[in-house]
């Protein structure tokens, strides 16, 4: 099921008792997802990512505009009628009820030709429990079950009755680190193996990163970027989505351009064609150094961390905008690090440029 | 016994103590003086020790009325009050405007003193040659006739009783509810309408078990509570209860002791029992009713 979104836009009064101005969650967002597809909303806590979520399974209605699943028109649609999978972030199982009774709850309410026999019902229970590998805990209360098992609990009765579109809020962060890689592989595999049009919300760009077919950056209610995430992490539109995205994350630095020239500091670091001189923001990502002993760009030396495949060095530049510059190089070339200074190259691909007020890309070629 | 159980222990102590000395000993002497026949509590005489007392208490008349009148008030008005308590507290938590002006209107009875509520009922419900009260004038509107509720028949004088026990413990379970209901996450109710739930299911499947540790508690303390009754009626009858057929067990056990038929410690002694052993069955019944259908978290 494709979920189309049209200047979807949803205001809360305001609650401060200083300005009563309305608070903008979500603001005029435009895209569509295509049918099948694993997406992630991402942004930083407070965003408008879980109100996006909100309204798209029906909890909150939207101040302005429209939501399509597929050719319906679903946007007056209460919650109860979208047909729409939930899982909660912190799961909201049915603590009175067992793993198995938790499951059958969204069949038990279908009413009419859509209504099942218990046997189906069981049946069906059963076949999403195997689907998310929890067959053996059927009996169990969810207060005897770890963070994980209840997940994938949460995760079977959001599926049991085939949802149009699966939603999911924070699904790894009630995880501890090792469990969270392991669910979100299992997320994707779930999400292939039934190919339901799946949203999920995250602040984690990691996360969002490894499993989303398309990712949506989202910034203070508006729609940053949208794309797969590599385009997404190449091409960022902005400053914000290029700082969001990545670890470590991008070095910036105070730069300016000078005659086709590109100086940080009193360094001319590469010869760029098509941006007219004025001082703007060098974003270089990590892998985007290059040691070399007579390379243009000089930084103070802090330290050298091993990691085995490859080393991170750490360095400062007076014109960073980042405390320490983290550069990651291939472990081949450990040996060139030595005395207090290091001097870099820059791989053109990986330098970003915007501009200095509006923070927007400035898109170069080099010579 | 190891240290930090001494400890415990003496903490416990000063409790125990109290306890033992006004609570434990107090019902051992009243199961003893149970047995004892004709005991005088100024000599401290008894005549022979064996069941007469409860003999002479299950044969009095007064008595058995007094037990009919309790079980008929337990009947009526731990469920009716439970189940009036359960519907506001559910109509309070479901409105926002004016929520906090409708529960402290809701609690007020609850400070206001058991014996003024009754001279209002008194007032509400007395015939006196004067006037009729005001329930009479509302029975007349409606083309009925006058009942005397305060003198009259056992049927009215029952419903009063019935009717101002509700009232009096409405207001602390509609607390105790509203709280209950107050700490049912939100994120339950959001799931289960995501699902597809229906308003009715949402709360026989979830808000109903949810809250049922506190329904429970308010069932077990209302049926105590309710086998316990006194005060109400004397705030509505007076004290001559035995002879406006309004009597309850501990008011009986009060008549034996100190009332115009006084001075039988003894018979008293085997009402408190009897009284005892039937809160005790009742509430062992609601502990086995109760294993099967209240959820602890």
């Amino acid at each position: 099921m494709k979920v189309v979104l049209q200047n979807l836009t949803k205001k809360f009064p305001g609650r401060n008792k200083k300005s009563r101005d309305e608070v903008t969650a979500v603001d005029h967002f435009n895209f569509e997802i295509p049918n099948g597809k694993l997406i992630g909303l991402l942004g930083p806590s407070g965003c408008g990512k879980s109100t996006a979520l909100n309204l798209l399974c029906g909890l909150l209605k939207p101040t302005e505009g429209r939501i399509f699943f597929g050719e319906d028109d679903v946007t007056n649609l209460p919650a109860e009628n979208r047909g729409v999978g939930m899982v909660f972030q912190n799961y909201a199982l049915y603590p009175h009820l067992t793993v198995l009774q938790n499951i059958t709850f969204p069949l038990e309410n279908l009413k009419g030709e859509a209504k099942l026999t218990k046997e189906e019902m069981q049946r069906k229970a059963y076949e999403v429990a195997k689907l998310v590998q929890i067959e053996e805990l059927m009996e169990r209360k969810p207060s005897e079950l770890s963070g994980g098992q209840q997940q994938r609990v949460a995760i079977a009765r959001a599926l049991v009755k085939m949802p149009r579109i699966l939603l999911m809020d924070e699904p790894l962060s009630n995880l501890d680190a090792r469990l969270r890689l392991q669910t979100r592989e299992e997320i994707r595999r779930i999400q292939r193996e039934t190919k339901i049009t799946t949203i999920f919300v995250t602040h984690d760009q990691e996360e969002a990163m490894s499993i989303s077919d398309m990712i949506v950056v989202m910034k203070d209610g508006a729609i940053q970027q949208i794309g797969k995430p590599q385009q997404v992490y190449d091409d960022p539109v902005n400053l914000f989505v290029a700082k969001f995205l990545g670890t470590p994350p991008i070095n910036v630095f105070r730069g300016r351009v000078q005659s086709g020239q590109l100086y940080i500091g009193q360094e001319a670091v590469l010869n760029l064609q098509n941006v007219p001189d004025q001082e703007l923001h060098v974003g270089i990502r990590p892998e985007g150094f290059v040691l070399q002993t007579d390379g243009p760009l000089s930084c103070k030396l802090d330290e050298v961390e091993v990691m085995g495949r490859d080393i991170t060095v750490v360095s400062r530049h007076e014109e960073s905008e980042n405390t320490d510059i983290r550069s990651i190089i291939s472990a081949e070339n450990a040996a060139d690090v030595a005395g207090d200074t290091v001097r870099f190259a820059l791989k053109p691909a990986k330098v970003l440029l915007f501009h200095k007020e509006t923070q927007e890309r400035i898109y170069f070629e080099t010579i | 016994m190891d240290k930090k159980n001494l400890k415990g222990w003496l903490y416990l102590l000063p409790a125990i103590l109290f306890l033992g000395l006004f609570m434990v000993y107090p019902l051992i002497d009243v199961f003893i003086y149970s047995f004892e026949e004709g005991y005088n509590s100024a000599s401290q005489t008894y005549y022979g020790v064996g069941l007469y007392n409860y003999s002479y208490v299950l044969h009095d008349p007064y008595f058995l009325q007094a037990v009919k009148n309790t079980f008929i008030l337990v009947i009526f008005t731990v469920p009716i009050s439970t189940g009036i308590a359960l519907l506001i507290s559910v109509g309070l938590s479901s409105i926002k405007k004016l929520k906090e002006l409708f529960q402290t209107i809701y609690f007020l009875p609850y400070v206001t003193n058991t014996l003024a509520v009754g001279l209002v009922f008194m007032i509400l419900f007395k015939k006196t040659p004067y006037t009729d009260g005001l329930v009479n004038l509302v029975i007349n509107w409606f083309g009925g006739n006058s009942v005397d509720f305060i003198d009259g028949p056992y049927w009215a004088k029952m419903f009063v009783l019935c009717f101002y026990t509700v009232w009096v413990v409405l207001p602390f379970k509609i607390l105790i509810l509203t709280s209950a209901l107050a700490s049912v996450k939100q994120d339950y109710y959001n799931a289960a309408q995501v699902d597809g739930t229906s308003k009715w299911r949402i709360f026989t499947r979830i808000t109903l078990p949810m809250i049922s540790p506190m329904l429970f508690y308010l069932i077990i303390t209302g049926f105590i509570g309710a086998f316990k009754a006194y005060s109400d009626a004397v705030a509505l009858f007076g004290t001559n209860l035995n002879t406006a057929e309004m009597n309850t067990i501990v008011g009986y056990i009060y008549d034996m002791l100190y009332g115009n038929s006084g001075g039988y410690p003894s018979y008293a002694s085997a009402a408190a029992i009897i009284l005892f052993t039937i809160v005790l069955t009742i509430t062992c019944i609601n502990l086995l009713v109760s294993k099967k259908h209240v959820h602890y978290e």
